[in-house]
């Protein structure tokens, strides 16, 4: 099966800086992946690339099968690739409703001229556009919030507000930055539900960054750690637990011999 | 066919009448004063609209307003002295002949400071804040500079014997054109892609908005309807000269934009009624005293603002939401 996200060898260096070195990753179809490591391991700065923000110094990506580098992102997000930010991106003083309708706006197809004439065509697919928007918004239980400004939610709300605005997009693949930062740990175990609801609902394929080791360890079906920029192991939670590297990692050579798995030191 | 597009063509339909009666019933602003200011208004309010289509919707910071302006003026113009005071089209009265030339002028105006907008547009739109402000002032000192040492184009004495065709129903109506392309584009799923670059560009990128493209579209349309501006002020005052088209004059519809609260079209249109207004309206101030203070009550008024009003009149607000929206909570009141 062609992987719906494919980066092969992908390599980025800023300067002498080498952010990201031979990172490989296919994620299949409805796959739950996770992408962990230390503060700094370049696990944003993957995800900067993947969605062509920053254009990879060596190597390719890949969506469902097109080598994607060097397109504009909103190429990419076109092609199903969408993502949420770690420090939430919310288009601020617009609506709920907006926010999510904009995600809509890449699958219309009048263009200036109709939408201006206000003719039916362009009409209907407004009224579309806000009948998937009120989908989203309901899937994520932010419907009765929608003629909010997005700045004045609260902060979990906002964050899944990106969450729907990024499913808005129709994506094959979605990418989430930290979803659950800033959350006490009721609101975290809820999020991982809803989120794992989703790819069941929708059958799209998540790679999803996140520091808090049990939440990763209890969603995801596949882990990939990164360390200084490098891929240094990958397998399921429990394979990457008992990792020495990855264990080293985290809590440096001493704990290797200690052998504390990260889990409990992370997560506690 | 959808009874809401039938709705919106019955309005355009009835707008334009109304434009065609008061522009008949008023007098012309050749022959009274205050309707001359009335005119002048309503070419600052082209000017205010399309600047708040580039600075309110896409929120790029343009000061190159002027240069659009004077593109489409001096090319309308040009058409006026060398075209319509010497031709006629065949088999219709000269009036009528006048006025379909005069409207192609307008067009070809627009459709030159489009061009220029496209030009100017397409590599610079890649700076954002003060860098593009810099080059869009830039640009508009150039067209200054070169109309000043163009013979053809009147150089530093200004174009004269342009045929005074601009009346009020002209103004009128591009002007209702301008706050129509405004008003629709920002309720239509492309205005929304023009306030997410607004809000946050490399959010609209992600979420599948080609920003540059768009930036350069709301650009483009920006100039078109300034040149349309320049256009009519042309007719209007039969000279142009360079000093109508300073850096001043950007500056001055960039304020009228802020005054009038960055993001709403009906606040550009009151903060472009009253800036023509007032120093008109201030004139009798300086018989009276002997002082000029017209420029003293213009500034404090601008800081007041500022102090008390930080986001303009109406902020991001739109006169006709707020009406639908008294029009939808009412009957809840209502037992």
């Amino acid at each position: 099966m062609i992987p719906v996200l494919h980066a092969r060898r992908v390599s980025i260096r800023f300067g002498g800086l080498a952010a990201l070195t031979d990172f490989e990753l296919a994620i299949a179809p409805g796959e739950l992946v996770g992408l962990i490591g230390p503060n700094g391991a370049g696990k944003t700065t993957a995800f900067n690339v993947l969605t062509g923000i920053y254009r990879p110094t060596a190597g390719e990506v890949a969506i469902s099968g097109h080598v994607v580098n060097g397109e504009r992102p909103s190429r990419i997000a076109a092609r199903g690739l969408a993502r949420t930010f770690q420090n939430i991106r919310l288009f601020k003083e617009l609506t709920v409703f907006d926010n999510v309708r904009i995600a809509c706006h890449q699958r219309v197809r009048s263009g200036w001229i109709r939408s201006l004439l206000r003719t039916p065509f362009a009409l209907r697919e407004e009224d579309e556009i806000g009948r998937r928007a009120r989908e989203f918004l309901e899937r994520l239980d932010l419907w009765e919030r929608r003629d909010e400004l997005a700045r004045n939610l609260p902060y979990g709300e906002q964050r899944r507000l990106e969450i729907a605005r990024a499913l808005a997009t129709q994506p094959r693949c979605l990418l989430l930055d930290e979803p659950a930062a800033g959350m006490n740990g009721t609101e975290k175990m809820q999020l991982m539900e809803l989120i794992r609801k989703i790819r069941d609902d929708l059958g799209l394929a998540i790679l999803l960054i996140e520091h808090d080791m049990r939440l990763v360890m209890g969603i995801c079906e596949r882990v990939l750690v990164l360390d200084h920029g490098k891929p240094i192991a990958e397998g399921t939670p429990e394979e990457v637990r008992c990792d020495p590297r990855v264990i080293e990692a985290y809590l440096g050579s001493q704990a290797t011999a200690a052998r504390t798995p990260p889990s409990q030191e992370v997560g506690a | 066919m959808n009874a809401r597009v039938l709705q919106g063509w019955a309005w355009m339909l009835l707008g334009l009448l109304l434009v065609g009666i008061a522009s008949a019933v008023l007098p012309s602003p050749s022959e009274s004063y205050p309707m001359y200011v009335v005119g002048l208004a309503g070419i600052n309010v082209i000017l205010a609209v399309s600047l708040h289509i580039v600075n309110g919707l896409t929120g790029q910071f343009s000061l190159g307003h002027a240069g659009f302006m004077a593109v489409g003026g001096y090319t309308a113009a040009l058409f006026g002295t060398k075209v319509i005071a010497e031709y006629k089209l065949m088999y219709i009265s000269e009036p009528v002949s006048d006025t379909i030339l005069f409207f192609v002028a307008t067009l070809l105006g627009g459709v030159a400071a489009g061009i220029a907008g496209l030009f100017v547009g397409l590599p610079s739109l890649r700076l954002r804040g003060d860098y593009l402000a810099i080059v869009t002032l830039g640009f508009a000192e150039i067209i200054r500079v070169t109309i000043e040492n163009v013979e053809v184009l009147g150089a530093a004495t200004g174009l004269v014997g342009i045929p005074p065709l601009t009346n009020l129903f002209w103004i009128f109506f591009w002007a209702s054109a301008t706050l129509l392309y405004a008003k629709r584009l920002q309720e239509c799923t492309h205005g929304r892609a023009l306030l997410a670059i607004r809000e946050d560009e490399i959010a609209a990128e992600a979420m599948g908005v080609d920003t540059t493209g768009y930036k350069v579209r709301a650009f483009v349309a920006s100039s078109f309807f300034a040149g349309v501006a320049g256009a009519l002020l042309g007719y209007y005052l039969t000279i142009l000269t360079p000093k109508d088209f300073t850096f001043l004059k950007s500056v001055e519809v960039v304020v009228m934009v802020v005054l009038g609260g960055m993001g709403s079209a009906s606040g550009a249109i009151l903060a472009a009624v009253l800036l023509t207004v007032l120093p008109e309206a201030l004139r009798p101030l300086r018989e009276h005293t002997g002082v000029d203070l017209r420029m003293v009550i213009y500034a404090s008024l601008l800081l007041l603002m500022m102090l008390l009003r930080p986001r303009g009149f109406l902020g991001r607000r739109e006169i006709w939401t707020m009406l639908r929206r008294r029009r939808e909570t009412e009957p809840e009141v209502a037992p």
